[in-house]
């Protein structure tokens, strides 16, 4: 199916996925090898680590140097490098906790009521209601000394970007099945119905991904594109309503900077006036301003789908997982880690 | 990262669970899926219950997490 429509259609069909777990299971499987070549496909803007911009992660940094913070960051955060080291590096100094859930960070707060808690809140739609839930229990039982700082992202503003662009060669996506999960896929509908591009949700197994490639290359030869979910085990419509609830009331979406995809227009969410004594940006009078990258990484491009990792000068040579440049070589879902890690033998130059 | 893993609600009180995923027993809450009860095998992330789930699709997400544990070496790769 895949190969006859890439024949039928006759020319270069790139699918993007906005999902790090994708990413990682489609190397992992080694679905590329089996693709023909007319189908290609681009890693976009799924890892919640990669996305988030420089200057937040400076800001963390900075925040893990008061004596009086303590930072409480999900264990992917914890290596990307940026002004003056990383937060491993802060690590030694107690300062920095690793939290498996916004709820232990919430105990942090109760186990050290002389501190201030400072919660990395970084991730897409899955993740936000953890932080949530954890912020409301702050204000039920009035604990003082917890903080969020907000960098919690929406996916459907950044897949509007990237097709914005001028330069952008996306000619479908395959959605993320998690984030849908809470949101319900029929939040991609807008993308079909406003830049008529295929949007389908696949699961995470490697023929759920196949299948959805193939019905990807189905609507490309029918000319139709349509809102499509594979995942129909966990996925529904209009998702996790409990969850978006929880959400809405704590949380409204603002502007935001992006990691290569510079400032998005209502992409982040920042907590509500209602619950600004947590909010980390007012509290700790912290502006934001978009952040510079490493001089040489270029994560932004890699993140937009306009080259492959190998491409980036830095790749395997500066650059490993070991000891990264970029953020896209320091979580595991990032396209550069990934690459280094099962693609380097596929490694095509363009 | 925004990979939920399958588990087993063991035991419930009121929102809190003990949940069982590939035989790992841990606390997670149930606050987002009130209808979540003992026996249920829903999706976990980042310390929450987020949705349902079959036993088929639990099956194949716990094998692909097995290949991501094996491929990752960095510990708890929970956010996103
Ligand atoms: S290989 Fe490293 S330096 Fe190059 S884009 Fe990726 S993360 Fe950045």
């Amino acid at each position: 199916m895949i190969e006859a429509a890439c024949a039928k259609l006759g020319r270069q069909i790139n699918v993007m996925e906005v999902c790090g777990t994708h990413t990682v299971a489609i190397f992992r499987s080694g679905i590329k090898s089996i693709l023909p070549e007319g189908l290609k496909l681009l890693s976009g803007p799924g890892c919640p680590v990669c996305v988030t911009d420089q200057s937040y992660i400076d800001t963390v940094l900075q925040l893990a140097g008061r004596d009086d913070c303590i930072i409480a960051t999900y264990g992917d955060m914890i290596r990307v490098p940026g002004k003056g080291g990383s937060l491993e590096t802060k690590q030694s100094k107690a300062g920095v906790k690793v939290v498996l859930s916004s709820e232990d960070a919430l105990q942090l707060a109760r186990d050290n009521p002389e501190k201030k808690i400072v919660f990395v809140a970084v991730g897409f739609e899955t993740t936000t209601p953890a932080t949530a839930v954890a912020v409301m229990e702050a204000a039920e039982q009035g604990i003082d000394n917890f903080y969020i700082l907000s960098s919690h992202k929406l996916v459907v503003p950044a897949m509007r970007a990237l097709l914005s662009a001028k330069n952008n060669n996306i000619d479908a996506f395959l959605c993320p099945g998690h984030v849908s999960v809470i949101t319900g896929y029929g939040v991609f509908r807008e993308i079909v119905d406003d830049f008529k591009r295929p949007c389908v949700v696949a699961g995470f197994e490697a023929m759920q991904i196949i299948e959805g490639l193939a019905e990807i290359c189905r609507q490309l030869v029918a000319g139709r594109p349509e809102l499509k979910s594979m995942y129909s085990a966990v996925v529904t419509e209009q998702g996790n309503t409990a969850a978006q609830g929880i959400v809405a009331k704590c949380f409204e979406p603002a502007d935001g900077y992006w990691r290569g995809l510079g400032k998005i227009e209502k992409s982040t969410l920042r907590l509500r006036e209602k619950y600004s004594k947590f909010d980390a940006f007012k509290q700790f009078n912290i502006t934001e301003t978009p952040g510079k990258e490493a001089t040489g990484c270029r994560c932004g491009e890699v993140l937009c789908g306009l080259i492959d990792p190998p491409q980036c000068g830095l790749f395997a040579t500066s650059c490993t997982p070991d000891d990264p440049v970029g953020a896209c070589m320091v979580s595991t879902e990032g396209a550069c880690s990934a690459w280094f890690k099962y693609g380097r033998k596929e490694k095509r130059e363009q | 990262m925004c990979l939920a893993i399958p588990a087993r609600i063991i035991e419930l009180d009121k929102d809190v669970a003990v949940v069982d995923a590939m035989g790992n027993r841990f606390k997670a809450k149930t606050t987002l899926l009130p209808e979540a009860e003992v026996g249920s095998l829903v999706l976990i992330h980042a310390g929450f219950a987020i949705s349902l789930v079959d036993e088929e699709d639990a099956k194949k997400t716990w094998d692909l997490f097995r290949e991501i544990s094996e491929f990752d070496d960095t510990p708890n790769k929970i956010s996103g």
